[in-house]
C-alpha cells in the first residue's frame, strides 16, 4: 500500500471533515479543531452561487432514523475572500490541523487564479471537487467532470502544474466503475484521491402533495445521497481502487462514517484518512472524541503502532467471485439459552431462504435448524435480535478447497448442494 | 491497601441488586435509544456534570473503556454513583423522553455497565503530575474525602486519609443500602481509586485535634460525614430491640444481624434512611413493618420512587404520628403514639403501635463541633460552613459533603470533594486564599 496522504498533509489523526456544511466557515472549523478533527476540507470554493431554501431530506427504517441523508446544496453561498481570510486565521491559529480547501471551478484560468489564492490563504492541500452530483454538473462542473476520465484527468494536470501543495481528486460515485476515474486522476498526477461524493437521489416523495422531496415550492430535483446507507457503496469504491495494481495512490475514504468501527473498516480497505459529513450533521463535532478513543483502544488490543500498520491489511482478502472457495460451509446454530422466542429467523429462512428453520415439534418456542439443507445464507442470523444467539459454525465436510474455475478447469469435486433441490 | 476480608456471611448478601447488570447487548441497545441532546438537562441535573450523552454515544459504538473514560474525568466515584444515585431525581428525572410521554433512558444502569467493564478489565485513565512535595489530611474516607484525594494526588500532592472505622469508604461501605451496592463493590471502589497512587489511607485513626494536623500537613480537607443516629429523648427509649437505623445498617452491611422472632417492627421517621430501613426489614423477612411519620405521606422527605417500591413490597405507614413512650417488659412490645397535627403532637390524643423491633431513623447528629473550635471554621447548627470552593474560612482548611451540606448524597459528595480539591491546588500554588 502506499502510504497515506497524511504524510504529505500533516494532521494530528486522521480524522477529517468532509467538505460540506460543517466546514462552511472559520467560526465552525475553529470549533471542530477544539473539539478534536484533525483535519478539515473547506465547503466547496468557486465562482458565487445562490441556494435553494429547503435543502435536506432524510429517510427513516423504522426506528433508524436517517439511514440515509440528502441534499440539493450547491458550493460555498459565502465570499471568496471572507473563506480565504477565514483559512488564513484558521491555519494561523491551528497551524498543526490540516486545511484542505475544496474548489470547483470551470476554465483554466479560474482554476490558476484559485488554486493561487487557496495556497496564499495557507491550505496543505487542495482537494478538487469532481463529484456534487446537482446543480453544478448541470453549469459543467462537479460530477459532470468526474465521469470524464478525459476531461478529470485534464484537469487534474492542471491543478497539479499550478499548485504546491498535495492534490486531492474528489471522486463521484455516480459512474459504473470507480476504476477507470481512479486512474485518470493518478494519470493527472493527484497525489491522492478522496471517495464518494454524494449518490444520485430521491430522497422520498410528499404522498399527498405529489412532489418529490426535498420540495422547493411545488417542485423538487435530484439530490446527493449519503450518510449511513452509503457506506457499504463507498466501502467498495475503496477496495475496488486500493486492490488495483495500477492506481497505488494514497486514499481518503468517505460516506456514510459515524463511528470509529466505520472509520476502521475504511482504514482496512486501504483509506489513510476519512472523512466524515452526515453524522457530524446531525450530531455535531463532539463525536470525534468517540472515532478517537475507539481507534486508539482498537489499535491498542491489536497491538498497531501506527495506522501504516492496518491501512489496508484487509485488501488483500478482496477478491474475485471466481476465486472464493465453493467447498468452505457454514450452518446456523441457534442457542437455545439465549434465544427469545421470537421466531423471525424461522419466517426469513421459510418465506426468504431455503426452509430449513421449523418450530420445535416438542412445542418450544426455540426453533429448529435442520442442518442437512441449511445454505448457510446468514439470513437468520441477520435478523435474530439477540447478539450470539445464532451463530453461524463451519462444517467440516471432508471436501478440500476448490473455486468454480478450478471446478471448471480440472474437475476438482464440489461438495453436493442443498436447500431443497428436490 | 491490606485490610480484614469482608465476612462471606454478613446478613447483606441475601439482598439481590434492585438494577441487575446490563449485558453488552443489552447496554447497547439501550444506547442507542438515547437522544444525544445538546446541552443536556441530565448533565445539568447531575452534580459533577458527567457528559452524560458522550459516555452513552460511546457505549452505543462498541468503545466501553471511551464510555468509562469519560464518566471518570468528572466523577472518580462514577462506579458506586451508578448504583447508588437517585438517578429517578437528578439525570433520569430530567430526560427528555419524560416530555414524549415514553420511559426515560436507563442513565444509571448504563453507568454502571461502562464502569463495571473498566473494574473488570483494570483500565488505567489517571496520570499523577510530578510531586509536588505538598501533603494534605483528609479528615473521613467517605466519597467526599476519596474524591477530593483522588483528584490533589492527580494534581501531584500526596494525600494522607484519616478514618476512624476499621474500613474505608463512610457511607457506601456502611449505609447505602445492599440492594443498591454492597460493602464489596464499596470497598473495590476504594482500591481503585487508591490505585492512583499517592495516597495513604490510616484506618482506626479517630481525629480528635484538628489542630495538631496543621503542624504535619499543608492542608486539611474535613470529609467526617454525620455522626450517631439521633434520639427522640422519650421514656423508654433505651429499652432492648430499640437500635439507630444508620447503625442497625452498618450492622446488616458488615456483620450479621437476627430478626428471628421479630413479628413486627417500626421505622421512627420519613426520610430515606427510614425508608430504606423499612424495606431491609421487609426482605430480611419480617412480616409486619410500618414507618411511623409525624406527618402525612406526601411530607415524607423519602424519595416517593423509593417508597412507592417500599409499599410494593408490603411496608405499611402510620402518619401523623410521633412515639411518646416505648414500653414492654425487659425489651419494647408497643410504642405509645400521640397523634400529630402539622407534624406536632395534639395533647391527649395518644394510640399504641405493637412492635418488637424499633428503628429510629429521625436524623444524625452533626460533627463539626471539634472544628468549629479553630479560629476561622463557622459552625451553622453542628454543619461546618464554607463557601462554593469548599473553603471554610481557616487558611488551609476545606469541607465536603454530608458534614458541610448538611446530608446530601455520595454525588454530591464527590462533586463537593473534587471542587475543594481545585481550590486546595490553587492555595498550595499560592493562589488565592494563600
Ligand atoms: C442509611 C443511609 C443510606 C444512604 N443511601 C444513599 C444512597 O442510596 N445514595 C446516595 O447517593 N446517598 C445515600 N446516602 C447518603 C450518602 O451516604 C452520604 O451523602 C455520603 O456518604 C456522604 O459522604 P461523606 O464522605 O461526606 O461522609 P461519610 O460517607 O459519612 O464518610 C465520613 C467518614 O468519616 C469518618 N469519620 C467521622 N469522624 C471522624 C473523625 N473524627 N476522624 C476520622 N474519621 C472520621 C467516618 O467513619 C466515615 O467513614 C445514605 C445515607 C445513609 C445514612
Ligand atoms: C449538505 C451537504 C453538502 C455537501 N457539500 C459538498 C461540497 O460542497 N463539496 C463536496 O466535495 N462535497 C459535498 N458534500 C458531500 C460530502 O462531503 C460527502 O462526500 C458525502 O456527504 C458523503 O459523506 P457522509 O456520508 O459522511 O455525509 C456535501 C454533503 C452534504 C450532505
Ligand atoms: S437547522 Fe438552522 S438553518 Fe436549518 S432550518 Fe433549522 S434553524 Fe434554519
Amino acid at each position: 500500500m502506499p502510504g497515506p496522504l497524511t504524510k504529505k498533509v500533516p494532521t494530528p489523526n486522521p480524522f477529517w471533515l468532509a467538505s460540506a456544511p460543517p466546514t462552511n466557515s472559520g467560526d465552525q472549523v475553529k470549533r471542530a479543531f477544539d473539539a478534536g478533527w484533525g483535519g478539515a476540507v473547506w465547503k466547496a470554493l468557486g465562482q458565487p452561487i445562490q441556494n435553494v431554501s429547503s435543502r435536506f431530506g432524510s429517510t427513516n427504517y423504522f426506528a433508524g432514523r436517517h439511514v440515509g441523508f440528502n441534499n440539493i446544496e450547491l458550493i460555498t453561498d459565502r465570499p471568496l475572500e471572507a473563506n480565504f481570510r477565514e483559512i488564513a486565521e484558521v491555519k494561523r491559529l491551528y497551524p498543526k490541523n490540516a486545511v484542505i480547501a475544496s474548489l470547483m471551478v470551470e476554465s483554466r484560468a479560474e482554476w490558476r487564479d484559485i488554486i493561487r489564492r487557496a495556497i496564499d490563504a495557507g491550505a496543505d492541500g487542495l482537494e478538487l471537487n469532481f463529484g456534487c452530483p446537482h446543480g453544478m454538473c448541470e453549469r459543467g462542473m462537479g460530477s459532470a467532470v468526474g465521469q470524464e476520465p478525459k476531461v478529470n484527468e485534464e484537469i487534474t494536470s492542471w491543478a497539479v502544474d499550478y499548485s504546491t501543495v498535495p492534490v486531492l481528486v474528489k471522486l463521484t460515485p455516480n459512474v459504473s466503475d470507480i476504476v477507470p476515474h481512479g486512474l485518470a486522476a493518478k494519470r493527472g498526477g493527484a497525489h491522492g484521491v478522496s471517495l464518494i461524493n454524494t449518490i444520485k437521489s430521491v430522497i422520498g416523495v410528499d404522498i399527498d402533495r405529489f412532489v418529490p422531496l426535498p420540495r422547493v415550492g411545488d417542485l423538487a430535483t435530484n439530490g446527493g445521497y449519503c450518510g449511513a446507507a452509503v457506506k457499504p457503496i463507498a466501502l467498495h469504491m475503496v477496495a475496488a481502487l486500493a486492490r488495483h495494481p495500477d492506481f497505488r495512490l494514497p486514499l481518503s475514504g468517505i460516506g456514510g462514517i459515524a463511528t470509529w468501527r466505520d472509520a476502521v473498516e475504511f482504514m482496512l480497505l486501504g483509506s489513510g484518512t476519512v472523512q466524515v459529513c452526515t453524522e457530524v450533521m446531525l450530531r455535531g463535532y463532539g463525536i470525534v472524541g468517540d472515532l478517537i478513543e475507539g481507534l486508539t483502544e482498537y489499535m491498542r488490543t491489536h497491538g498497531f503502532q501506527r495506522l501504516d500498520d492496518f491501512v489496508g491489511r484487509a485488501v488483500p482478502a478482496f477478491r474475485e467471485w471466481g476465486e472464493l472457495d465453493l467447498n468452505y460451509e457454514v450452518v446456523a446454530k441457534i442457542d437455545a439459552t439465549t434465544c427469545i422466542g421470537c421466531q423471525r429467523c424461522l419466517v426469513a429462512c421459510m418465506d426468504g431462504a431455503h426452509q430449513c428453520i421449523h418450530p420445535d415439534p416438542s412445542g418450544s418456542r426455540v426453533p429448529v435448524v435442520d442442518e442437512s439443507e441449511c445454505v448457510g445464507c446468514n439470513l437468520c442470523q441477520i435478523v435474530c435480535p439477540v447478539d450470539g444467539c445464532v451463530t453461524m459454525e463451519q462444517v467440516a465436510n471432508g471436501y478440500a478447497p476448490a473455486t468454480w474455475r478450478e471446478h471448471e478447469a480440472a474437475g476438482v469435486l464440489l461438495r453436493p448442494k442443498k436447500g431443497s433441490h428436490g | 491497601m491490606t485490610r480484614d476480608p469482608l465476612s462471606p456471611d454478613r446478613t447483606e448478601v441475601v439482598f439481590a441488586d434492585a438494577k441487575p447488570a446490563y449485558t453488552p447487548a443489552q447496554a447497547v441497545i439501550e444506547a442507542e435509544r438515547c437522544h444525544q441532546c445538546h446541552d443536556a438537562p441530565c448533565v445539568a441535573a447531575c452534580p459533577t456534570a458527567i457528559d452524560i450523552p458522550g459516555f452513552i454515544r460511546r457505549i452505543a459504538t462498541g468503545n466501553a473503556r471511551g464510555a468509562a473514560g469519560t464518566i471518570f474525568a468528572s466523577n472518580v466515584l462514577g462506579m458506586s454513583c451508578a448504583r447508588v444515585c437517585p438517578v429517578e431525581v437528578l439525570c433520569v428525572g430530567r430526560c427528555v423522553y419524560h416530555e414524549q410521554g415514553l420511559p426515560p433512558i436507563a442513565i444509571g444502569r448504563l453507568q454502571r455497565y461502562a464502569t463495571d467493564a473498566a473494574f473488570a478489565a483494570g483500565w488505567t485513565f489517571f496520570q499523577r503530575a510530578p510531586e509536588t512535595g505538598r501533603t494534605v489530611a483528609l479528615i473521613g474516607a467517605g466519597p467526599a474525602s476519596l474524591a477530593c484525594a483522588h483528584r490533589l494526588s492527580v494534581l501531584g500532592h500526596r494525600c494522607v486519609i484519616l478514618e476512624k472505622r476499621p474500613l474505608p469508604g463512610g457511607l457506601n461501605t456502611t449505609g447505602v443500602a445492599p440492594h443498591k451496592m454492597r460493602a464489596d463493590r464499596a470497598l473495590a471502589e476504594v482500591d481503585w481509586v487508591l490505585s492512583v497512587g499517592g495516597i495513604e489511607v490510616r484506618t482506626g485513626v479517630e481525629v480528635t485535634d484538628p489542630e495538631a494536623l496543621e503542624r504535619e500537613y499543608d492542608a486539611v480537607f474535613v470529609g467526617v460525614g454525620l455522626g450517631e443516629d439521633a434520639c427522640l429523648g422519650v421514656p423508654g427509649e433505651d429499652l432492648p430491640g430499640i437500635f439507630g437505623a444508620v447503625d442497625f445498617i452498618e450492622r446488616l452491611k458488615l456483620g450479621t444481624v437476627s430478626l428471628a422472632g421479630v413479628g413486627s417492627a417500626a421505622v421512627i421517621g420519613g426520610g430515606n434512611t427510614a425508608v430504606d430501613a423499612v424495606r431491609e426489614l421487609r426482605t430480611l423477612g419480617v412480616p409486619r413493618v410500618r414507618l411511623v411519620y409525624r406527618g402525612g405521606e406526601s411530607a415524607m422527605s423519602g424519595y416517593a420512587h423509593e417508597w412507592d417500591v417500599a409499599k410494593k413490597e408490603g411496608a405499611e405507614a402510620v402518619w401523623n404520628a410521633v412515639p411518646v413512650a416505648f414500653e414492654g417488659d425487659g425489651a419494647v412490645r408497643r410504642i405509645r403514639c400521640a397523634v400529630t397535627r402539622d407534624r406536632r403532637p395534639v395533647p391527649g390524643e395518644e394510640f399504641f403501635v405493637e412492635a418488637d423491633r424499633v428503628l429510629l431513623a429521625i436524623g444524625q447528629a452533626k460533627l463539626g463541633e471539634i472544628f468549629g473550635r479553630l479560629p476561622g471554621i463557622s459552625l451553622d447548627r453542628g454543619r461546618v460552613v464554607v463557601d462554593a470552593d469548599g473553603f471554610t474560612g481557616r487558611r488551609g482548611w476545606y469541607a465536603g459533603g454530608d458534614c458541610a451540606n448538611g446530608g446530601k448524597e455520595v454525588v454530591n459528595a464527590a462533586a463537593e470533594g473534587r471542587r475543594a480539591a481545585d481550590a486546595i491546588h490553587r492555595h498550595l500554588q499560592g493562589g488565592r486564599d494563600a
